[in-house]
């Protein structure tokens, strides 16, 4: 097995990643970074979003209300001091990266336009049209290239940390173009590797979203916080899932249902009119958007379509030139993938899993339990999205926590001094590539890949759904175990040492297992509703038992055991959620 | 009614194996919404793991899944089953050395991009604190759509120069370091130069335009290219009728 030795190593490369190791280049040149992805740091699902990111830099805003917005948005389960430092470090942030070249929006005199988005009381979502995120990823990974301390390592698939008495030594990943194990020996290593949407069947998430970097933390002894917590994004392309941007609602686009009718009225969101009204109707967050498209389709009102039932987002009264400038990707994919040009036509759309809240469990530093092991990025639970992200707030948490990442990492790297217990971390690095080479050579078994991914899709979409209950995740659990016990038995078709994408996919699918079995007991625990976690059986939120964090610990083959802690509270005190007519 | 069938022609090619690279067909059923990548996920889901390529996003924007289908250079999220005949011929993008069946060997393509120096020169380094430059929607307008490359290759798929000369820089990195030369907040026209205006980089270019053809996202890098040509000629000249302006 090969060995790398370097200071801090990287496991993902978009936009957490690339941050956080221009953040460790800039702080100390001589350290040396290993920057790892199975992908090229510019096909990263950082790519994907749309929107933008929020940020307070306008005179008619403040950092208390963009506090407020997102304690509220995430149901009072958001750790108040990690928001506090969060909004304060946005509009630095942001600067930043628009200092690199990002190419934001404009207003005609030349300062940085913002737009509105769901659930903010204030227009302070940066854009970039609507392919913010391209160009936020983009920008980042052209200017790592400035840094000649930051060593790629493109096409690396990490496989395991190799944890020694509770302090991380490395990682060890497979170069996927030779089948190579290699194990980068470091001194600190930052996960970066995205949610895991990919656990659901119809999700707005790239192949690649598979919590990879979840399910090593987890196997490694890191709690995952907050699993239960997954976002459906109300607006998403039938059949592909494709999204939608808010920025749509946000331009002034409206929802309706097969009667025409702007149904978010009907679910505490409304009046409809003086629109566009912040933090009412289509700019509510996005728990209650989706849960009310839920409730139309009992009613029946909704639109049914080749691939599902639908609504229709209208964009029309906007006119071509305002959708031409501010949403030309809108424009492009809904032309493309369903043959809709929103200049003249509604869009159909529907829920679609999009943003995995929970995460790695993390300090406000970006650390973790281990020592020496740092998450960011959706992969990560610091947090500040408590029960439901508000959209627009995950380009900038990336951006604030991976650089706060790269900076306690670059910081453990130069203190670190422990001589390292040579032996036992190459036995566990061994322990690793062994994992691999019995999943390449294994000929008795008869599961494949692709059939037990969807199975465990289609378990996750019937039983931890929008709307959930005791009967539907204990169902979801057992069938989970069932497959993970079936998951032993996975035997692969491809024994090539190059790009062998069986193989990866065999891994993928073991790290979407364990990620939604966490996901799953965390949600049959909470037995209560709250933001984008509802129960059916228990529909109220539940401030005395369940303001608490959950944090599932991996237990081998055991189902993961769910423990809590508490929410840090410092200067809002859990409230009603209000939206609509009620807000002012 | 029988479900209708089309056939896909993939390029196969496993270096451990195959002394050389041949055609595998396999029958996969029609339908009207498909992209190319559904029906080859639906071969690797279904009928034969071991092909091999790259996807992520289909939703073109990560720019994976560039390949040759029916000789043209495209996007497989992009490209529609409906547009393509009942047979359908899928290779790996020309131009690149085949890693392993669909997927091509970009070392040389991310070299290129880092030598343009892809990043904003300013003329000096501005604090945080002072905001951000200002920059007006025309200004922004003037380099936006070479900001639009997603890096999937094809133009260089598409390019007669690099097909004959690898060492050209090529037509994405080319475009990537006009849009840089243009943005108002930076300065490093004279520093991509030793690059961009090399033997290698714009002079290399014949202008057949088969790169602006193919791009998915209308970067159109030969305009970038020539723009770039008349810049830099604009310089030589400049050079010799002010030479105290040498640095």
């Amino acid at each position: 097995m090969l060995t790398i030795d370097t200071d801090v190593a990287i496991v993902g490369a978009g936009g957490a990643g690339l941050r956080a190791a221009i953040a460790v280049a800039e702080s100390d040149p001589s350290l040396k970074i290993a920057l790892i992805s199975k992908v090229y740091p510019m096909r990263s699902h950082t790519v994907a979003a749309e929107g933008g990111a929020a940020g307070v830099i306008k005179d008619n805003d403040s950092f208390d209300e963009h506090f407020h917005d997102t304690v509220a948005g995430g149901d009072w389960l958001c750790d108040q001091d990690a928001v506090d430092l969060f909004i304060r470090e946005a509009p630095r942030e942001l600067t930043q990266v628009e200092h690199w070249g990002c190419p934001w929006s404009r207003d005609p005199d030349g300062h940085v336009s913002v737009r509105p988005f769901g659930g903010m009381k204030v227009e302070r979502t940066w854009f970039a049209a609507d392919k913010s995120g391209f160009h936020l990823l983009h920008t980042l990974f052209q200017t790592s290239l400035k840094h000649p301390s930051i060593t790629r390592f493109d096409e690396f698939f990490s496989t395991d940390l190799v944890v020694v008495d509770g302090r991380c030594h490395g990682v060890a990943a497979i170069e996927m173009r030779s089948g190579q194990v290699h194990f980068f020996r470091a001194k600190s290593v930052i996960i970066a590797t995205g949610g895991a949407g990919r656990v659901f069947p119809f999700t707005t998430n790239g192949a690649i979203k598979t919590g990879d970097g979840m399910a090593m933390a987890f196997r490694a002894g890191v709690p995952l916080k907050d699993m239960e917590f997954v976002q459906y994004h109300p607006t998403g392309l039938p059949g592909t899932g494709i999204l939608i941007t808010e920025g749509s609602r946000g331009e002034g686009g409206i929802l309706v249902n097969k009667d025409g009718y702007r149904y978010l009225q009907d679910y505490d969101l409304g009046p409809p009119d003086p629109w566009p009204r912040k933090k009412a109707m289509e700019l509510g967050p996005r728990d209650r958007l989706s849960q009310a498209f839920w409730h139309e389709q009992k009613k029946g009102r909704t639109i049914s379509g080749d691939n599902g039932d639908v609504v229709h987002l209208d964009l029309r009264h906007l006119g071509e030139k305002k959708i031409d400038e501010r949403l030309p990707m809108v424009r492009e994919l809904s032309m493309s993938y369903v043959g809709i040009d929103p200049v003249h036509d509604a869009i159909p759309v529907r829920p679609v899993v999009h943003y995995t809240m929970g995460g790695i469990d993390t300090d406000i530093d970006s650390a973790t339990a281990v020592d020496g092991l740092f998450a960011a990025g959706e992969c990560a639970c610091v947090s500040i999205n408590g029960a439901n992200r508000l959209g627009s707030n995950s380009l900038t948490e990336l951006l604030v926590f991976g650089k706060r990442a790269g900076l306690g990492a670059a910081e453990f790297a130069r203190r670190r001094t422990d001589s390292v217990i040579e032996q036992q971390v190459d036995l566990m690095a061994e322990l690793s590539r062994e994992r691999v080479l019995d999943l390449i050579r294994r000929n008795d078994g008869e599961e494949r890949v692709a059939g037990l991914r969807k199975e465990m899709n289609s378990a996750m979409e019937a039983g931890a759904g929008i709307y959930r209950s005791e009967e539907s995740l204990q169902s979801c659990v057992d069938t989970m175990m069932q497959i993970r016990e079936r998951y032993k038995n996975v035997v692969l078709n491809d024994r090539s040492n190059v790009f062998n994408t069986d193989l990866f996919e065999a891994l993928e699918l073991g790290a979407m297992i364990d990620v939604a079995l966490a996901m799953a007991c965390s949600a049959l625990q909470r037995r209560e509703s709250r933001g984008s976690h509802q129960r059916l059986d228990f529909p109220e939120r539940d401030d005395t038992t369940f303001l608490k964090h959950t944090l599932a610990q991996y237990a081998a083959m055991d189902v993961p055991a769910v423990d809590y802690r508490d929410v840090t509270i410092t200067r809002l005190q859990p409230a009603e959620r209000v939206y609509g007519g009620a807000v002012e | 009614m029988s479900q209708r069938c089309i056939e896909l022609e993939i390029l196969r090619y496993d270096p451990e194996q195959d002394d050389s690279p041949h055609f595998q067909v396999y029958a996969v059923p029609y339908h009207d919404d498909w992209v190319v990548l559904d029906a080859i996920n639906y071969v690797k889901e279904e009928l034969d793991p071991t092909v091999s390529y790259r996807w992520s996003c289909h939703m073109a924007v990560c720019g994976s899944c560039g390949m040759v289908v029916d000789g043209e250079p495209v996007l497989a999220c992009h490209k529609f089953l409906r547009d393509c005949s009942n047979r359908i011929r899928i290779e790996p993008l020309q131009n690149f050395p085949v890693e392993r069946d669909l997927v091509v060997v970009m070392d040389d393509f991310m070299d290129k991009l880092g030598s343009v120096k892809p990043y904003v020169i300013p003329k000096e380094e501005k604090d945080i604190e002072d905001g951000e430059y200002l920059q007006t929607p025309a200004e922004l307008s003037s380099f936006k759509q070479y900001t639009a490359c997603i890096n999937c290759l094809l133009c260089y798929s598409a390019c007669p120069q690099y097909a004959l000369n690898s060492s050209f820089v090529g037509p994405a990195a080319l475009a990537l370091a006009h849009r840089y030369n243009l943005d108002t907040r930076d300065v490093g026209r004279s520093a991509r130069a030793d690059v961009v205006a090399s033997n290698s980089g714009i002079w290399e270019c014949s202008f057949v335009g088969a790169c602006s053809e193919v791009c998915p996202k209308a970067v159109d890098p030969a305009a970038a290219i020539q723009q770039t040509k008349i810049a830099s000629t604009v310089d030589y000249f400049l050079d010799f009728l002010t030479p105290w302006k040498r640095t």
